[in-house]
């Protein structure tokens, strides 16, 4: 059997800061196959973003150190690999999407060149993407990448693509340069796509587009996806599975409909407690006291404990395995089968 | 309303100290900064001490001792003697505190007279600040030593007279850093809340812009010290500052000249002294700027 | 049924063309004949993207910016009409708290003179002595579930709900009777965002405060609003109370928006 597309194994990372070392990754485990859109979720500062950009090797060493662990890209583990390597999978196979469209696209060039730049590169390694024959002049591919590059455009919504093509980053709206990203990440046909809050700072008009894009793109190609978001609601209705991030561990992981319908662990109960729905009356919301330990000197045991309204001595004595709750659904507490008694919050 | 009273976190509520201490982990960090910030202190305690520790105060004070002219560098004079036979070493040491004193001046004047145009013109806007810039670029359009020695030259010799011509011509760079970092600063959501509250403009000026607009001006102020001290000099060294017996580096050097090459050692001890003072201030400019004004760094 | 508190009527707003480099830039129309009527103790909630005009319309609601054509009023009275001194004291009864907690507070001066800073402006109005103010603003932290240890403290040692929280105190302590909530929550994470709404309805409930709630999210606006108003490029869509609006979205545009927002269906 074919390795999985990703696999991330008892990954540990550290961070060294004033405070002294912070255990920013706590094991993290996780497998990403074909075809799966893996929501990322938790508060900011759990470690979401940091392991979206360890897969991509793009977290400053030092001040941050890789304890423990491999993140396996098909079966190569990209920490052991050269850094030469990483950067020939970076883009090409493996594509990223972050928050801020802004500091991403480079201001001096136009949207087309960049993009067919990114075509050609990638081309080196997969040909197939300009469609055009084997051995073509360099005339032809450009040719090619730039009808690619339209396309692109076009399949991401911005309207008149092929014009917008001559265009500089600082013509187009936050929203439309976020497109364009996008369409960056997705011109290479990369296997594997992390997506940092690619809608975050998007209205939800666009936000539902770029979510239907991203969905299209999967099926279509046949590809992994992480999507980190704080957003239970995107989650819900893009992803096919989610892991939920509290102080650098995975508490809960499992197939969307699973766990959105089945919470598991007290935190992601929290969370979904927290968002306001249909049904929430006035005044009702279950805010979720204190805030994420430092991480520095982190709590013993469930790292979740102090601000679990279910935690018992037990809690602290160490770190909860994940255990699962039913089929590929896991949920990292002790408390686990008494929970599954409680009502949904 | 158990949820509501939610306990601040520790780490959270870590003192006004904290701060001070993040940034001096921060500053440790380079050892070029560390170098600076050290050689600075081997200036300031020198500025302050200089003229009580000289070994031959009566040297310092104008006696000469033409016995021991041109004598070289030795156990008795490190840095040897000049032509009236005064010990290099008593001079330079004793020189610190005007130049130093002279230099900080200057800078602290350029920086008041600085602050208040640049912040009124970017802060009020429209013709006032475009009569006060336009103002500013006329001062920058003569070469600043050219315009201190006219100063200096009408006001007439003196150390007070020396930094007041300086420092006129020593504004305008404070203006322009001043005026920009008001017109980023106004934008603030903060003075935008202060606005909606009613504060008045002096207010919203003092106690909202100006305050955030300290740390780039202690950081060019740190970095200009080195040049006001080498403008002192140089105003020194053309003979239009203060004047002998009172030691300063510029006209200790200015005299050494005409003894060059062969008592090389009477202009030693002075050029040291300003490339130490100068450089270390630059390096501790250069250390305050990566921690206080992260943004400017290149 | 209660008084209007804030009537906005016919209001326009063009940011005239600029001189650029080369030729000059277009006109752009910010808001297009808004017409409003905001009733005492209710919060009301404008819903638009960004370029719809949501931040015009406060700015200009806050009188710190003029409509080209048509009318604010606040109790019946026109903001344009006002004297200097009379605009001066609106402005202790008509408050603000905006998206970002890390930047609407001076980083330079500590939690005490954030909160005393309005009663410091408004003394003769609300005639509060130094120390009258400092126990004031103790009692304001306290209201917005924080301490009067925290007086002495800088806005970096707080994590963003509880500088919202200080927010929300400042906003109080000139003692509002129309607070403008400009998206105070979507900054934040949906745990503390709860906390922030939860802490928004005790403190309407309790001081009868009447709210103004700008936003993008959808969720919290039904949450939080009694009545809803879709703002779409400056023009006023749609109006009406929140549960018409979600259950029988008139305008393709509100229709638009409730099935794009994206949903956690909890089981019942």
């Amino acid at each position: 059997m074919a390795p999985p597309l990703l696999s991330i194994r008892d990954l540990h990372l550290t961070m060294t800061s004033f405070e002294g070392e912070a255990h920013v990754l706590n094991g993290i485990d996780l497998t990403v196959r074909r075809g799966e859109i893996w929501g990322l979720v938790g508060e900011s500062g759990c470690g979401k973003s940091l392991t979206g950009l360890s897969i991509s090797r793009l977290v400053p060493a030092p001040p941050a150190a890789y304890k423990r662990g491999e993140i396996a890209f098909e079966g190569r583990d990209l920490l052991r690999l050269p850094m030469r390597e990483v950067q020939a999978l970076r883009g090409k196979r493996i594509g990223m999407i972050f928050q801020d469209p802004t500091t991403n696209l480079n201001p001096a060039y136009r949207i087309g060149e960049q993009l067919v730049d990114v075509a050609l590169a990638a081309a080196k390694h997969d040909p197939s993407i300009l469609d055009c024959e084997a051995g073509a002049g360099r005339r032809t591919r450009r040719r090619a990448a730039h009808r690619l590059a339209a396309e692109m455009l076009d399949r991401v919504g911005i309207p008149n693509a092929e014009e917008r093509l001559d265009n500089y980053p600082h013509e187009f709206s936050g929203g439309m340069r976020q497109r364009v990203l996008i369409a960056m990440a997705l011109i290479g046909r990369p296997d594997l796509l992390i997506a940092d809050e690619p809608t975050t700072a998007l209205d939800v008009s666009v936000q539902a587009q770029i979510l239907k894009l991203l969905k299209g793109t999967v099926s279509d190609h046949d590809i992994g996806v992480i999507l980190i978001t704080h957003n239970l609601g995107v989650v819900a209705e893009t992803c096919t599975h989610v892991a939920v991030m509290y102080a650098g561990n995975i508490v809960e992981r499992g197939p969307v409909a699973e766990v959105i319908n089945r919470p598991a662990h007290p935190y992601t109960r929290a969370l979904m407690a927290a968002i306001p729905t249909r049904a929430s009356q006035r005044g009702s919301l279950n805010g979720l006291g204190g805030a994420v330990p430092n991480l520095v000197t982190p709590p013993p045991g469930c790292r979740f404990a102090p601000r679990c309204a279910r935690a018992i001595a037990a809690c602290s004595a160490q770190q909860p395995p994940a255990l699962p709750v039913a089929g590929e659904h896991h949920a990292a507490c002790i408390r686990l089968a008494e929970s599954e008694e409680l009502e949904h919050v | 309303m158990t949820e509501i009273a939610e306990t601040p976190p520790i780490e959270m509520l870590s003192t006004g100290n904290d701060r001070w201490r993040r940034a001096l982990f921060r500053f440790r960090q380079s050892k070029l900064s560390m170098l600076g910030a050290a050689m600075v202190a081997v200036v300031l305690f020198f500025t302050l001490f200089g003229t009580v520790l000289a070994p031959y105060p009566e040297h310092v004070a104008g006696g000469v001792a033409t016995a021991d002219r041109f004598l070289p560098p030795s156990a008795a004079h490190p840095f040897g003697t000049n032509e009236l036979g005064q010990d290099v070493l008593s001079l330079v040491m004793a020189g610190t505190t005007v130049s130093v004193l002279a230099g900080f001046g200057v800078v602290l004047i350029g920086t008041v007279i600085g602050t208040l145009v640049g912040g009124i013109a970017g802060f009020v806007g429209s013709w006032t600040d475009e009569v006060l810039m336009r103002l500013t670029d006329l001062t920058l359009t003569i070469p600043g030593l050219i315009l201190a020695m006219a100063i200096a030259a009408a006001l007439g010799p003196g150390f007070t007279n020396m930094v007041i011509a300086i420092s006129l011509s020593w504004w305008p760079g404070y203006a322009r850093l001043v005026r920009g970092e008001v017109l980023a600063a106004r934008e603030e959501v903060y003075v935008t809340a202060a606005r909606a509250i009613g504060a008045s403009p002096a207010r919203i000026l003092f106690r909202h812009i100006l305050p955030n607009t300290v740390s780039p001006i202690i950081v060019k102020m740190s970095l200009d010290m080195g040049f006001a001290i080498l403008t002192v000099a140089g105003l020194g060294f053309i003979g239009i500052g203060v004047r002998p017996p009172t030691p300063e580096w510029g006209t200790l050097l200015s005299l050494s000249r005409a003894y060059m090459p062969d008592y090389w050692w009477t202009a030693m001890a002075p050029g040291m002294a300003m490339f130490l003072a100068v450089f270390g201030f630059n390096l501790l400019g250069d250390g305050l700027r990566d921690i206080l004004d992260p943004k400017a760094r290149r | 049924m209660s008084d209007p508190i804030l009537q906005i009527e016919n209001v326009s707003k063009v940011y005239g063309a600029r001189r650029a480099l080369f030729g000059k830039t277009a006109e752009v129309q910010a808001l297009q004949d808004v017409s409003l009527s905001v009733r005492k103790g209710e919060s009301f909630g404008l819903v638009g993207e960004s370029g719809s005009g949501k931040t015009t319309l406060t700015r200009s609601i806050l009188h710190l910016e003029t409509p080209t054509a048509g009318r604010i009023l606040f109790e019946g009275r026109d903001l344009a009409q006002l004297s200097a001194a009379e605009m001066r004291r609106l402005r202790a009864r008509v408050q603000i708290v905006f998206q970002d907690p890390y930047a609407s507070l001076n980083p330079r001066m500590s939690v005490q003179d954030i909160v005393t800073e309005p009663m410091l402006i408004h003394r003769e109005t609300l005639g509060l002595d130094r120390r009258q103010r400092i126990e004031r603003a103790a009692e304001l932290l306290s209201l917005v579930g924080l301490g009067p240890q925290h007086l002495s403290r800088f806005p970096h040692e707080f994590s963003g709900g509880q500088r919202q929280r200080i927010c929300v105190a400042r906003a109080l302590a000139s003692g509002p009777e129309l607070l403008l909530l400009d998206e105070p929550t979507s900054a934040l994470d949906v745990s503390v965002q709860a906390q922030v709404l939860n802490l928004l309805c005790e403190l309407q409930d309790q001081l009868g405060l009447t709210y103004f709630f700008i936003s993008h999210d959808l969720a919290v606006v039904r949450y939080l609003c009694d009545r809803v108003a879709l703002i779409y490029r400056g023009e006023l869509v749609e109006e009406g109370e929140t549960d018409r609006i979600f259950d029988h979205p008139e305008s393709e545009y509100a229709r638009m928006l409730t099935r794009a927002m994206p949903e956690v269906r909890v089981p019942a």
